[in-house]
């Protein structure tokens, strides 16, 4: 009998407590599983960034030791991309991608189980690296030799993690892209899916393409470490500037892989709220598609001061520029949604505008930072971190908001309390910009980054800046309190809390979603 | 689109993700122990990782095994397979780019610099040519030439293409005898590679003076023609692992989705030896 059920439901034994969660094979634990993997990464994250914010409060070395500040600038670097943003992003490719595209789960539930359960090992590897002889790795996270083929144990026990991290990353983005190329409900045809689930194909096309190449970089750099390859080392023929180029083959494209599945998420959260339809979805879709070739073609960017023929500097330079196009095009249709749209601003909304703001600023600093002669002026300062900040934090952490909060009634069928929600978003929007837009300054000065002391005339804005680091990590533990109070006790969700939603979690399926939805295929008209 | 069945198949909740994790974990911190003056430990938590990843794969492939045998995939799971395994072998493909990339850069960039008048200064002797081992490398080595059992080996590896292609075949016409011979005869073709591989190998090390360590030209050999190897390897114990699902009756000649992803695996591995062959032994 029970084997019956199961042919005919697929699951109808579950196991309770802990090994539901670590056994699940459905793609909303696993997306809730990924969500807060995600925030207790991004809290361990917070706390290295605050350390490093501590030190740098007053000129000087007061907090931490030069070393232990590498490691940490190299383990906040490597927690906050791998173990808090990308994972984020897929927990609600895992919640969004089905029901939105009206499929049972994703492709291979076993498999979406793995990627999120490789996760923790991978995490904990990073952790005990703190702890071995030597310390963690102390290169930055871009991990470039040759300081990475001299440091101790911990950057072997990094070089593993970032081994199975992309694997997960990997599984998950087969699964993604199956899901999506293979699951969608008849009559769902690619130029209907909603904008999240078009930006996560081509996010997780960008993964499979991308992550065995930073395989295989930290697999050159361990065999360079301990069985006496010379593909970093000049002695042999090799060069440490390959490290960088294999690297940022990968780094680059990885940078829209944690913005891209951003731009999904505020393409469903604004069009919600002006109440129209996106402005130019066609447009998204090809403009998505063009940043994602081209992000192929400007690695090198990174690299301008390493030496390299001005041809090439050229190329590099124009092909970066080029790709404000494809942005240029997304933000006006942004813009061009909200235009004439009878707006409201809850705090999915809030935290979409911020990301609209911010993220072109972090857009325009990275067109200044495009051009190499300035470049080479702003390489390696807070310049340079001030503005992936703007785009990694302003562009996917409040894209990240955005969507926990515009989906939460969704996934819990509780709302949660839109005065706090408000708080959030200011205290966060205030804070991020105390925190990193006096960082320009400070760069722009010559303030080099990943240095534990500074120069006296630096003083004064890197005290605000660490002032607006400890608000920042202060107002996300409330974001914590706002999530916890809505799904312990917030109000019931109507059937529909936002009415300006169309996609289908909202329009075919109750709140909160069940279990199991679209277990036979909706009809799309 | 594809054809719409009532139901895809959702498995039961599975222990054999995290068994796998657990597996992964403990080799990734046997091996770091191994490597850093700790190998009896490092070697005890390899062999435990090992063995845990061995009772993983039997586990989970043997449940999918059971799941398709009595016919619980539908033509929908069918193409999720198709478009999975696809991926992967995709993913494969950027991970040999990577290593590739890093033999085109040594080569046409790294060691003609070093052999410029700007390091003469430091490198006075070195003229650079290819294949090179670097300035700071002692001792003279002997390259590997394409024609001797290169070439076999990629007459090999290309019979053993034909081999598993005409096992489809059999498998198609519903002919048995067919299938089960042109297995067999890819898996041994295929283990007649890796041995004369090994052998080649050997020979590199005792007489040749080319080891891992012998710069730009040794560490590009070793880890593209290894990486290959070792995927060499894993596919010979997929195709192992299907000539046994062949003898035990398995696969129908309208549904064998396990028999092409193998063979899917090995063209791949086939063509990145034919890549091998002409960019590291022969040109």
């Amino acid at each position: 009998m029970e084997a019956v059920h199961a042919h005919e439901h697929g699951h109808e034994h579950h196991p309770s407590g802990i090994m539901r969660w670590v056994t699940t094979t459905n793609h909303k634990d696993i997306g809730t599983l990924y969500l807060w993997f995600s925030f207790t990464m991004f809290m361990v994250g917070g706390v290295m960034a605050l350390i490093i914010r501590s030190e740098l409060f007053q000129p000087g070395l007061q907090v931490v030791n030069p070393d232990f500040f590498n490691q940490m600038t190299t383990l906040h670097g490597l927690i906050m991309v791998f173990g808090a943003i990308m994972p984020a992003f897929v927990g609600f490719a895992n919640w969004q991608i089905p029901m939105m595209s009206g499929a049972p789960d994703m492709a291979f539930p076993r498999m979406n189980n793995w990627s999120f359960w490789l996760l923790p090992p991978a995490a904990l590897l990073l952790i005990i690296s703190l702890f071995v002889p030597g310390g963690a790795a102390a290169a930055g996270w871009t991990l470039y030799a040759p300081l990475t083929v001299q440091l101790g144990m911990g950057m072997d026990l990094t070089i593993f993690a970032v081994h199975i991290l992309g694997m997960s990353s990997i599984m998950g983005s087969i699964n993604i892209i199956t899901t999506i190329l293979n699951l969608r409900a008849p009559g769902m045809n690619m130029m209907k899916m909603p904008l999240f689930v078009w930006t996560w194909l081509i996010t997780a096309y960008l993964l499979i393409a991308v992550m065995p190449v930073l395989a295989g970089a930290v697999t050159m750099t361990l065999t360079d470490r301990h069985f006496g390859t010379h593909f970093f080392n000049a002695a042999g023929g090799g060069d440490p500037v390959l490290f960088q180029h294999i690297f940022w083959f990968f780094g680059h494209p990885e940078v829209y892989i944690i913005a891209i599945p951003a731009f999904g998420v505020v393409s469903q959260v604004i069009p919600a709220f002006s109440r129209k339809p996106l402005f130019g979805y066609t447009s998204m879709v090809y403009a998505t598609s063009s940043i994602a070739i081209l992000s192929f073609l400007v690695w090198a960017h990174h690299m301008y001061t390493v030496g390299m023929p001005v041809q090439a500097q050229l190329f590099y330079m124009y092909a970066t520029m080029l790709i404000a196009v494809p942005t240029g095009v997304k933000v006006f249709n942004w813009v061009a949604t909200m235009w004439k749209g009878s707006l409201t601003f809850e705090t999915p909304m809030l935290f979409a505008i911020g990301f609209l703001f911010l993220f072109t600023m972090g857009g325009f600093s990275g067109l200044v930072l495009s051009i190499t002669p300035v470049d080479i002026q702003l390489h390696d300062t807070y310049y340079v971190v001030a503005h992936f900040h703007y785009v990694m934090v302003a562009g996917a952490l409040f894209s990240a908001f955005a969507g926990v909060y515009f989906w939460l009634p969704k996934w819990t069928g509780r709302m949660y309390d839109e005065t706090l929600g408000k708080w959030h978003f200011w205290l966060t929007m205030i804070f991020f910009n105390v925190t990193f837009f006096v960082q320009h300054f400070l760069g722009l000065a010559g303030m080099p980054r990943r240095i534990p002391d500074y120069a006296l005339q630096f003083a004064d804005f890197n005290m605000i800046s660490s002032i607006g680091a400890f608000g920042f990590g202060l107002s996300q533990v409330f974001f914590l309190y706002i999530v916890l109070k809505a799904i312990r006790s917030g109000e019931k969700s109507p059937e529909r809390p936002w009415e300006g939603a169309d996609t289908l979690e909202w329009t075919m399926l109750p709140t909160p979603a069940p279990y199991h939805s679209f277990e036979t295929p909706p009809v799309i008209k | 689109m594809t054809s719409q069945p009532d139901h895809y198949y959702l498995p039961a909740p599975s222990h054999w993700p995290v068994t796998g994790s657990t597996a992964l974990f403990c080799m990734a911190l046997g091996a770091v122990l191994a490597m850093n003056n700790a190998p009896g430990a490092g070697w005890t938590l390899i062999g435990l990782g090992a063995a845990i990843m061995i009772y993983m794969l039997f586990g989970w492939f043997g449940t999918v095994i059971r799941e398709s045998e009595s016919g619980k995939f539908n033509k929908q799971v069918d193409v999720s397979f198709r478009w999975g395994m696809s991926w992967f072998i995709f993913s494969e493909v950027m991970f040999f780019a990577a290593f590739f990339g890093a033999l085109f850069y040594m080569r046409v960039l790294s060691v003609p610099w070093l052999g410029e008048l700007d390091q003469k200064l430091l490198w006075p002797d070195f003229t650079s040519t290819w294949p090179a081992a670097g300035p700071g490398i002692e001792g003279q080595f002997t390259p590997m030439g394409a024609w001797g059992i290169p070439a076999i080996n990629t007459l090999l590896l290309l019979s053993s293409g034909a081999t598993v292609t005409w096992a489809h075949w059999g498998l198609k016409l519903n002919n048995r005898g067919q299938l089960k011979l042109g297995l067999f005869l890819t898996i041994l073709l295929g283990v007649l590679f890796l041995g004369l591989q090994a052998y080649e190998y050997g020979h590199a090390y005792s007489e040749l003076n080319l080891k891992l360590t012998t710069g730009a030209y040794g560490a590009t050999f070793f880890m593209l023609t290894g990486f290959h190897g070792f995927h060499v390897t894993l596919g010979a114990i997929m195709l192992t692992v299907i000539f046994f699902r062949s003898l035990a009756g398995h696969f129908k000649p309208e549904s064998h989705f396990a028999f092409e992803a193998v063979s899917w695996y090995w063209h791949f591995v086939d063509v990145v030896w034919l890549l091998l062959f002409v960019l590291v032994y022969w040109l």
